[in-house]
Formats: structure tokens, C-alpha cells, sequence
């Protein structure tokens, strides 16, 4: 059973801003609650006030503004796996979001919520690293923008501020002859490993002008893998082709891949080449499809 | 919904909602989940616990037609919601198609997935009357059944689908 907390329900960001101040490391973030009440439950958090930030309006917003998608903190899984918009600019982001745990999980769980849970084994956080995507964050002393990158620092850990909410996602729209994926393997709720890529190619689709790459869910944290890209970007896609294991050992590298319940840590280094591999046919074949 | 304090310690939250088409209040703490207080305080026993961590679905029970965990759901959640439990599939003592479909085509052994498994499909027929195999293993997956080997209970959807013609309408 769940220890007794105050329940709390603030109707503006800035008022859930105080009540973390007020209460510091009692005081717990409350929006699905997929993830916090289940750490609650076996008691692996303590939590004297539960912050409800779902009375706060227009935290769950999800609109397309200037070429940025702006996505409110509290969007559930599910509603962005079935947005049009998103399936129209992102259609990489809702095949994610569509592989979310499952159907109960993304109804009621929130995109913010998981990316401050910041739990390792996950999905969002690996593919907003690729869409170069930027996290708004409010607290009593103003708002400020983290780049995704500097995001996690490192299992259940954040670089968001004590008093500090996250409360939007922004995510710029891919230009056309662009795109990106996300691919996982698992054999339990959550992923094992998660691979995501993002190209952009010339205007003949044979010259890779922009490259990210991003690991997660193997180690600590989602990273960006900077020796890879720097691998892929400004060579054609045959060369590109014949450098991917160099790409993936540069991935398996960066993941900092643990020996868990999901997997030893070779075995996770080596599902990291396969799906870097996997990933660069389907985006290469993805961005051909798109000026053919 | 009212905050209120007791005794400056304990929290209690009046609630009300409707609860398989009755409304209904209870006076609740926070901390409560929704499968304690429709197995305990409402002694709807067909909600089950079994993995108590959102991934078995057992304890699914629908929240203003969306199936959710009630096991990691927090009751006060439900106050001014709609919540619809296998108790409430039946109408006038007859069984829902749902209900009589998975009996007709074997969709259960043991019975402890089914009221969850059958909420689950509720939610997805009503969003999707006629469901192809891909769309329902896709909605259904995160409900596990030890006994069938799901494709009696793939039939038994079908099935229910295709007496439920206009379930959009």
C-alpha cells in the first residue's frame, strides 16, 4: 500500500513552482503517474506531497506553430500516437509512441512525465535526441530551454531545477528529404536497447548532409553518438553503407551498455549494431521515396 | 471534488462518479487505488489484482471508455468520470455479445485475464467496430492470458464484432 501524502492542486505552473520550493524532496511531480505510482507502491520514493499538475491548463496542448511542433507536457502517449499532425511532420515519433508499453499505459501516461522519470529503459527520450528536439522548463524564477542533449544526466536524474517544471516539448519539423527512425528490441514491458537516426540527404537523395544518431535504454541515459554522425554526414549513401559497423561500434561505445534483466551488456552492444544498420536502410530508403 | 483535512494529519477526498451507469460517492484518501476501493468498498470482486504493475492487464477496468490499470491509478482520478467494470457489461441480466461471444468460442480457460481482456475489447469496438487481426493484437497486447493461446480470443472479438454491427452508430 501507498504511504499517506498530501494531495496537492495547483491550477498555475507558477504555483506548483512554489509548492516544490516550499517542500523540496518530499514534494513529487504528479502527471500519469505510470511510472511514480508504481515506484511509490514498492516504496522507492518518498513522497510526502503529491503535486497533481493536471489541473494546470494548456499543459496538454499539441500544436504546430512556425515549422515547431509544440507539445504540451502532459500529451499522453496515446494522443500523440493518434494525431494527425504529428503523423503527418513525425511519422517516426508516432511509430514510437504507438510501441509505448501498452494501450493503458499510453492512455493515461504523459510524454513529460516520462522523460523526467528519466527512467534508462525508455523510448521518447532516444528519439527526441535525433529530432533535435528542446525542453521547456518553468519555475518560480522564470522559464528556460534545455536542448534535449543536456537533458538526463543520468538514470532518474534530470537537469530540470528543484522548483522546476517541465512543461513543453518542441520539436522542429524535419525538412522534406529528411527522416528519421526509431527501432527497439526488447523481450519484456520495456526495451532492451533503442536506436534512433535522423538524415537529411541533397537534393538528388545520394549525399547525406545531416546526420544524428542516438542510443538509449542499454546504459545510464539516452545519448547522442557524435563519432558516428561525424562518420555519416557529407559522404554519399553507398559510403555511408560501407561505414555503418564503424557507425555502430562507435554506437556500442557511447551506449555505456549495463548487464541488466534486459540483457548482458555484449548482447545489448551487439542488437546496438543491428539496429543502426536496420535504421540506416529505412531511412535512406525512406528520404529516396520522398523525391522519386 | 473537495480537498479536506482531518485531524490535520490525514487527507480525505469526497468523490463521485458513475460507476456501471449509478452514480456514486465515496469519501477516499489519496493514496487509494481504484482497484481497492471497487474490490473493498464497492466488493466488485471482478476486477482482479495479478502483476499490480500495468503490464498484465487483469485489473483493466474503463474510465470514461478508455481502458486503464486500476492497479496504478489513483481513485480520486475517477470523481466526475464514467467507470464501467465486467459487472457493468451485462444489461437486464443479459449478457453482453462481448461476454457471450468469448463463452461461445472459448476465449478463457481459467477466466482471471477475462474481465480484463473483455474491457479491453469493449473499448476497442467501440473505437473500432470491425477490427482487422493486426488492429487487435495491437490494442490487446498488453493483455496476457496464460491458459488459450490468445487466437480463441482473437475469434471470440471477431465474433462479438460481428454482432455488434452498428456499435458505432
Amino acid at each position: 500500500m501507498i504511504r499517506p501524502f498530501r494531495l496537492e492542486e495547483p491550477k498555475t505552473v507558477r504555483e506548483a513552482a512554489g509548492l516544490l520550493r516550499r517542500h523540496g524532496d518530499g514534494a513529487r511531480v504528479y502527471a500519469g503517474g505510470t511510472e511514480l505510482l508504481l515506484a511509490m507502491k514498492e516504496r522507492l520514493v518518498r513522497c510526502d506531497r503529491l503535486i497533481n499538475i493536471k489541473k494546470i491548463s494548456a499543459l496538454d496542448r499539441l500544436e504546430l506553430e512556425d515549422g515547431t511542433l509544440r507539445i504540451g507536457a502532459l500529451a499522453t502517449h496515446r494522443r500523440l500516437e493518434e494525431s494527425r499532425v504529428l503523423a503527418q511532420c513525425l511519422p517516426a515519433f508516432v511509430a514510437m509512441e504507438r510501441a509505448v508499453a501498452n494501450v493503458r499505459v499510453r492512455g493515461v501516461g504523459t510524454l513529460g512525465g516520462n522523460l523526467c522519470f528519466a527512467e534508462p529503459h525508455s523510448d521518447p527520450g532516444t528519439l527526441l535526441l535525433v529530432l533535435a528536439a528542446t525542453l521547456v522548463a518553468e519555475g518560480q524564477d522564470g522559464r528556460r530551454e534545455i536542448p534535449v542533449e543536456n537533458f538526463f544526466l543520468g538514470p532518474f536524474e534530470t537537469a530540470l531545477g528543484g522548483d522546476e517544471i517541465l512543461t513543453e516539448i518542441k520539436i522542429p519539423v524535419p525538412p522534406p528529404g529528411s527522416s528519421a527512425a526509431y527501432i527497439k528490441f526488447g523481450y519484456l514491458e520495456r526495451p532492451s536497447v533503442g536506436v534512433a537516426l535522423f538524415l537529411a540527404l541533397d537534393d538528388a537523395a545520394e549525399g547525406i548532409t545531416s546526420a544524428r544518431v542516438a542510443v538509449g535504454s542499454a546504459g545510464p541515459q539516452p545519448k547522442r553518438v557524435f563519432e558516428a554522425e561525424a562518420l555519416l554526414q557529407g559522404v554519399g549513401v553507398t559510403e555511408a553503407g560501407r561505414r555503418i559497423d564503424q557507425a555502430g561500434e562507435a554506437a556500442a561505445r557511447a551506449a555505456e551498455a549495463v548487464s541488466d534483466i534486459h540483457g548482458a551488456a555484449d548482447y545489448k552492444e551487439h542488437l546496438i549494431r543491428v539496429l543502426l544498420k536496420r535504421a540506416l536502410a529505412r531511412v535512406i530508403e525512406d528520404c529516396q521515396k520522398q523525391t522519386r | 471534488m473537495a480537498l479536506q483535512t482531518e485531524a490535520g494529519e490525514r487527507q480525505f477526498v469526497e468523490i463521485e462518479f458513475t460507476l456501471n451507469g449509478r452514480t456514486q460517492r465515496a469519501t477516499v484518501e489519496p493514496r487509494e487505488l481504484l482497484l481497492d476501493v471497487l474490490r473493498n468498498r464497492f466488493r466488485l470482486k471482478g476486477t482482479k489484482r495479478s502483476c499490480d504493475m500495468q503490464v498484465c492487464g487483469a485489473c483493466t477496468v474503463l474510465v470514461d471508455g478508455q481502458p486503464v490499470s486500476s492497479c496504478t491509478y489513483l481513485a480520486f482520478e475517477v470523481n466526475g468520470r464514467n467507470v464501467l467494470t465486467i459487472e457493468g457489461m451485462a444489461r437486464n441480466g443479459k449478457l453482453h455479445p462481448l461476454q457471450e461471444a468469448f463463452i461461445e468460442h472459448g476465449g478463457f480457460q481459467c477466466g482471471f485475464c477475462t474481465p480484463g481482456m473483455i474491457l479491453a475489447a469493449k473499448a476497442l469496438l467501440d473505437a473500432n467496430p470491425d477490427p482487422s487481426d493486426e488492429e487487435i493484437v495491437h490494442f490487446m497486447e498488453g493483455n496476457i492470458c496464460r491458459c488459450t493461446g490468445y487466437k480463441p480470443i482473437l475469434e471470440s472479438i471477431h465474433a462479438a464484432a460481428k454482432k455488434l454491427p452498428t456499435a458505432k452508430a
